[in-house]
């Protein structure tokens, strides 16, 4: 009796072992058939036309615009949000840290970081787009600037929340010893505190930067798209993203083809910058303790 | 000689007063940026109610109750969306909370140690990859991956009474069951970090005293990790459900497109932010008004979902501290 038992435990546990064990090969398994897939498709159509032509001519062009549109969207979108997180993250670190105020917006930015990124695109469409159209009598409607608002509402807690935590692994005998010379606190911050922690903080603005650049759903109706190169902020702007959902949608294999070179673009830019800003932080973090 | 110290005093005085000026300012300027986030919360949800009022207020209780979605005759009812949304995240959470739990299991017990850092960046690059990129490869290779077998699902699992009439139908390989799948691998690494993470924080006496005791590794992880973190361990179960019901382009291009309520989770359907990626920039009046508002409600659900999920987490980080 003692014995069945003693067996039968072992044959449960054997098997928890090995199901998780195929759990774990199970996710490998989607990642690597994701990133192969594209990998493939997206070598077999990679070209030089892809940087030299734009979408207007369509199965004979390329995704020159897209990719101009993009880094330019991105840019600014970091613009905006790379300052204004890194102060809100320094707010909840250094003078809300144990306030209620400081609690409840922590709470909040970390409700934001998981929002569904298509109402931020309809939140800047409702307070942007339209706005600037009534304002311009329709002159101005979508434009990347609309486009990057959006982009930077994404990245903005990632940065919060970076910059908080980094800043709060700075050890306080840094801010005594700072404060004990007389410093104003705003300098402490800013000259002491900040470079302390400047790689965290760097790790936060490449993370947000993976996590806009990607971004399509709050582009749709903020950008909008565009078949033509635009450089002005306040025209239409077509991005890497939109274009290969506008590709992917179209039942022309010719343009799923540029579609795939786009996605492996874009791919392997965001997991390259993820897995830097990882390795980035690595050694910084090792090296405090 | 006796005006140099007095000139001392006033000009120490005055660079003081001019730092407490200064970090004012600074302090000031730090807080409105910490406040911008409130702002965006609050904007968003005001915004997409004040956008979407003409259909909320106008319409009302029609607009939750009513299947329809016709913009010719302008009759909108939010129905089907909410009913796509939530049985594809559904589906997602059933196929994604035991496979997360399995690899955290993995990372934390059971693999050797070199083998646990790679493996664990590996499920996490899961999460970086764009949601564009899932919605590609789900429609040109995993959509006709599924129309293989889908057959097979219905001879099988479709002959089960009850059970069988969610596997009826055209093996289209579009659909819910494809859609929850796909979600499935996206909310997969959120799920499995947090699960990682928090199983981490049980105290190694706790689980030393177990095996003492002669309990294999599964006992342990069921009897003592999971009771110990429970509470997180569901927030994390919610963060992944936040995740799927705003999820917008993977889905948009698995599930078809089709306003309908079905019993067989092999047909097409439609989710809310599929809808409003769809159809947003063709609709005007009352049809955008009608988008507007299906983002508010999206906004609602989440913000509950993901607050019940940090309220679980912060518990855990409570008792981690004390």
């Amino acid at each position: 009796m003692a014995v069945d038992i003693y067996i039968r435990r072992r044959a449960v546990n054997l098997v928890a072992m090995v199901l998780s064990g195929c759990a774990a090969a199970g996710g490998l398994v989607f990642l690597v058939w994701i990133l192969w897939i594209t990998l493939k498709n997206g070598i077999a159509a990679l070209d030089l036309k892809l940087f030299t032509k734009i979408t207007a001519y369509a199965d004979q062009g390329g995704l020159a615009n897209a990719i101009v549109g993009s880094l330019t969207m991105d840019a600014i979108a970091l613009a905006i949000c790379a300052p204004v997180g890194i102060l809100a993250g320094t707010f909840l670190a250094e003078y809300a840290n144990r306030t209620r105020l400081g609690a409840t917006i922590r709470f909040l930015n970390d409700i934001l970081l998981s929002a569904p990124s298509i109402v931020l695109g309809l939140f800047v469409y409702v307070i942007v787009v339209l706005p600037m159209s009534n304002l311009t009598h329709g002159a101005v409607s979508f434009s990347g600037l609309a486009g990057a608002i959006a982009l930077a509402l994404i990245g903005l807690p990632v940065i919060v929340r970076t910059t908080d935590e980094m800043l709060q692994l700075v050890p306080g005998t840094l801010r005594e010893a700072a404060l004990s010379l007389g410093i104003p606190q705003w300098k402490l911050t800013t000259q002491v505190l900040m470079r302390a922690a400047l790689s965290g903080i760097v790790t936060g603005v490449l993370l947000a930067l993976a996590r806009l650049a990607g971004e399509t759903a709050p582009l749709l109706f903020t950008a909008f798209g565009n078949n033509f190169m635009a450089f002005h902020p306040l025209d239409k702007m077509e991005s890497l993203p939109v274009a290969i959902y506008q590709y992917t949608n179209d039942p022309n294999p010719a343009l799923h083809a540029i579609a795939w070179a786009g996605a492996l673009l874009i791919t392997f830019f965001v997991l390259l910058l993820s897995l830097g800003a990882r390795a980035f932080l690595k050694p910084h973090r090792s090296s405090h303790d | 000689m006796s005006s140099n110290p007095a000139i001392a005093v006033t000009s120490a005085d005055r660079r003081s007063h001019r730092d407490a000026r200064h970090d004012a300012w600074f302090h000031r300027s730090l807080k409105a940026c910490a406040l911008l986030v409130l702002a965006v919360l609050l904007g968003a949800a005001l915004s997409t109610l004040w956008g979407g009022r003409e259909v909320l207020f106008g319409q009302g209780w029609h607009f939750l109750t009513s299947d329809a979605w016709n913009p010719v005759a302008d009759d909108y009812g939010a129905l089907a969306p909410i009913f796509g949304t939530l049985v594809t995240s559904l589906i997602a959470l059933v196929l994604a909370v035991p496979l997360s739990f399995g690899i955290a299991l993995f990372l934390t017990e059971i693999a050797p140690t070199w083998l646990r850092g790679p493996v664990a960046t590996a499920i996490e690059l899961l999460a970086s990859i764009p949601s564009i990129i899932y919605g590609m490869w789900g429609l040109f290779v995993f959509v006709p991956f599924m129309a293989r077998i889908e057959p097979a699902l219905s001879d099988t699992l479709g002959r089960i009474p009850l059970l069988g009439k969610l596997f009826e139908g055209p093996p289209l390989g579009l659909g819910l069951l494809t859609a929850g799948i796909v979600l499935a691998v996206m909310i997969l690494p959120f799920i499995c970090s947090v699960m990682r993470e928090v199983f981490r924080t049980v105290p190694n006496r706790l689980k030393e005293s177990a095996y003492a005791l002669g309990s294999t590794t599964w006992e342990v992880v069921w009897n003592i990790v999971l009771p110990y973190t429970r509470s997180a361990v569901i927030g994390g179960i919610f963060l992944g459900l936040g995740r799927a019901l705003g999820e917008t382009m993977a889905v948009t291009f698995v599930l078809g497109n089709a306003y309908d309520i079905t019993s067989s989770l092999l047909m097409p359907g439609t989710s809310i932010s599929s809808s409003i990626a769809n159809e947003f920039n063709e609709a005007v009046g009352t049809h955008r008004s009608a988008l507007i508002a299906l983002g508010f409600l999206l906004f609602v659900v989440t913000f509950v979902v993901l607050l019940i999920s940090r309220l679980m987490l912060r518990r855990l980080a409570r008792r981690a501290g004390a």
